[in-house]
């Protein structure tokens, strides 16, 4: 569907095909017909996938480049770290698809120990392939990274997104309906210019609802390894990450700040949390991935509350 | 539409430039907006476009959130930032209702709107037109780049920092303009390099080097390296004259020599 009208109704409305503003266009008659108002059978094959997996959640920004593939790849690093942890990282950002550098799996098997990785870049032949691709191209991949990759017994499956709110972002939210997410954890940095794009993206959780387990304040201060005074590097004049979730009511789950070593482990596809263990990010992360456990275990016993009562 | 009939409102830009990345948070946005001021310092008249739906941030850069955009019978009037009409704006920031709403759109809502969005706007008379995207190699990219191909732009920057993430992503991007044809100007490397305000220590707190391999990969030019600025970032934040306050940042001396770049390799028409 390339051209729409102005006033689309979209395609699995009730008045497809049939509005005044859909005089015209060339899907009219395929909507009239009614093809766009049936579910579509994958999301029930997805819960079924799902089954085996325990927890899924989303990590999201609406902001690029504040670290959601780090965060989602150390959150991965972190929850394997027990090898009783089954953990798997979907990267579903089609067009810069970041994980595999960032878990050093780049050119090789996607599979290791207790920790599954799947990304679109693993199918690229060359890392200057680029996927130029339209919305429903790229969701038609996102159903069957969901539906057809056998992920097995997992604890935690956890979904990596690209900026923004848009095709991918629906994608998800809706083949996974069935399945159950468990929650959102939101990435920003302290400045304003992330946290507009942020506030957007709360508001997309609610409209969509998707709980959210929190908000992540990334790159939030730097300490400088010469005379070790801290600075500020993206100010957050707004009240940062703080002020935006106590307006908006939604957790704060820490702050990350910015440490050098992160992007240099990044680069070279290491965990940043085994390289620099006493860095006070990795105090940071540990923290934030330790609340997220709680809160899927909390929201776990609660839904086997309901099942049992 | 008889397009072919009338003149577009593109007919007066002499030069179209696209700022493009693939990564998200290099700074296109900042870029895009320190690029246009480093021309107009440099005497020339520009215009920016804003085309990322998602996270429209130039109207707040230039403190121009909220403004009105009027319509005239030639379409939308873009938002003139200073007295002398040498620097204007278009944004969907603007046409945005609530600034915290989401705008979650589908790939086909995204192309009519910047289709119309990169046709409608009455630019008048420019030299300079920058066009700043939204991270990726989708919709809004082949849209944006089908609907200005009959002007010809100039080409394109592209942006990404120094570490290897970065070029990852940015590689695409750069296979992108290929495939559609699209010249590239150069690549800018921002956010390269921290200087400490305690002791003036500079530290690479997102690696380093990836601008230049990128050039390299690519076989363009490298245009240069734009440091962190954090009284810069500060001053945006808090919406003072970012237009009077750039002068004096360190990013402008660097800014200035990228625009300077892109002027030499423009061909300039005689009036």
């Amino acid at each position: 569907m390339e051209e729409v009208p102005h006033d689309c109704p979209g395609a699995d409305s009730a008045q497809a095909g049939r509005g005044a503003s859909c005089q015209g266009c060339p899907n009219q008659r395929l909507c009239a017909s009614g093809a766009g108002a049936t579910p579509d059978p994958a999301i029930e094959e997805i819960k079924e996938k799902m089954k085996t997996v325990k927890h899924k959640i989303l990590v999201l920004s609406g902001k690029g480049g504040v670290g959601k593939s780090t965060f989602s790849a150390h959150l991965a690093h972190g929850l394997a770290e027990d090898e009783n942890t089954q953990t798997a990282l979907l990267d579903v950002d089609i067009c810069g698809p970041s994980i595999p550098k960032i878990m050093g799996l780049e050119g090789e098997q996607y599979m290791e120990d207790n920790l599954g990785v799947m990304s679109v870049g693993f199918l690229l032949s060359s890392p200057d392939d680029a996927v130029i691709w339209r919305g429903p191209k790229k969701n038609g991949m996102i159903k069957q990274f969901l539906r057809d990759v056998d992920w097995g017994e997992v604890d935690y499956l956890i979904v990596d997104t690209p900026p923004g709110t848009s095709d991918e972002h629906l994608s998800v939210v809706q083949y996974l309906a069935a399945a159950h997410i468990d929650g959102a954890v939101i990435i920003t940095t302290p400045q304003e210019v992330s946290l507009q794009d942020v506030r957007k993206e709360i508001s997309f959780c609610r409209k969509v609802k998707l709980p959210i387990i929190g908000v992540v304040e990334n790159m939030s201060g730097f300490l400088c390894p010469k005379c070790k005074k801290e600075s500020q590097i993206f100010p957050p004049t707004t009240g940062g990450a703080e002020l935006m979730c106590k307006d908006l009511e939604v957790p704060l789950l820490g702050r990350v700040p910015l440490d050098p070593l992160i992007g240099k482990n990044c680069d070279k596809g290491q965990s940043f949390l085994i390289d620099a263990p006493d860095s006070p990010a990795t105090l940071a992360y540990r923290s934030i991935i330790q609340k997220i456990q709680e809160f899927c275990n909390l929201h776990q016993s609660e839904e086997e509350n309901l099942i049992s009562s | 539409m008889e397009a072919a009939a009338e003149p577009g409102n593109l007919a007066g830009v002499r030069h179209i430039i696209l700022v493009l990345s693939g990564k998200g948070g290099v700074g296109k946005s900042t870029i895009s907006t320190e690029l246009a001021l480093a021309l107009r310092h440099a005497g020339k008249k520009v215009g920016i476009l804003d085309v990322d739906l998602c996270g429209p941030s130039i109207p707040r850069m230039l403190g121009a959130q909220g403004r009105a955009v009027h319509q005239c019978d030639r379409g939308w009037a873009p938002v003139f930032l200073d007295r002398e009409q040498s620097i204007s704006l278009m944004s969907l920031g603007f046409l945005l209702e609530k600034p915290d709403e989401a705008v979650v759109w589908r790939g086909p809502k995204k192309n009519a709107l910047i289709k119309q969005f990169v046709s409608d706007v009455a630019w008048g008379e420019l030299d300079f037109l920058v066009v700043d995207t939204p991270p990726g190699t989708s919709d809004e990219h082949m849209a944006t780049v089908e609907a200005l191909r009959p002007y010809q732009p100039l080409g394109a920057l592209v942006v990404t920092t120094p570490q290897a993430v970065s070029v990852g992503d940015v590689r695409r991007e750069l296979t992108f303009c290929r495939k559609t044809g699209l010249r590239v100007m150069g690549v800018v490397e921002n956010m390269s390099g921290f200087t400490c305000p305690h002791c003036a220590e500079c530290t690479s707190v997102f690696s380093r080097g990836g601008g230049e391999e990128l050039a390299r990969l690519a076989g363009v030019p490298f245009l240069g390296s734009v440091p962190l600025d954090p009284a810069l970032t500060r001053s945006l934040e808090e919406g003072h004259d970012f237009i009077q306050e750039f002068p004096g940042s360190p990013t402008f001396t660097a800014l200035t020599s990228i625009a300077q770049k892109i002027l030499d390799a423009t061909p300039m028409c005689l009036p």
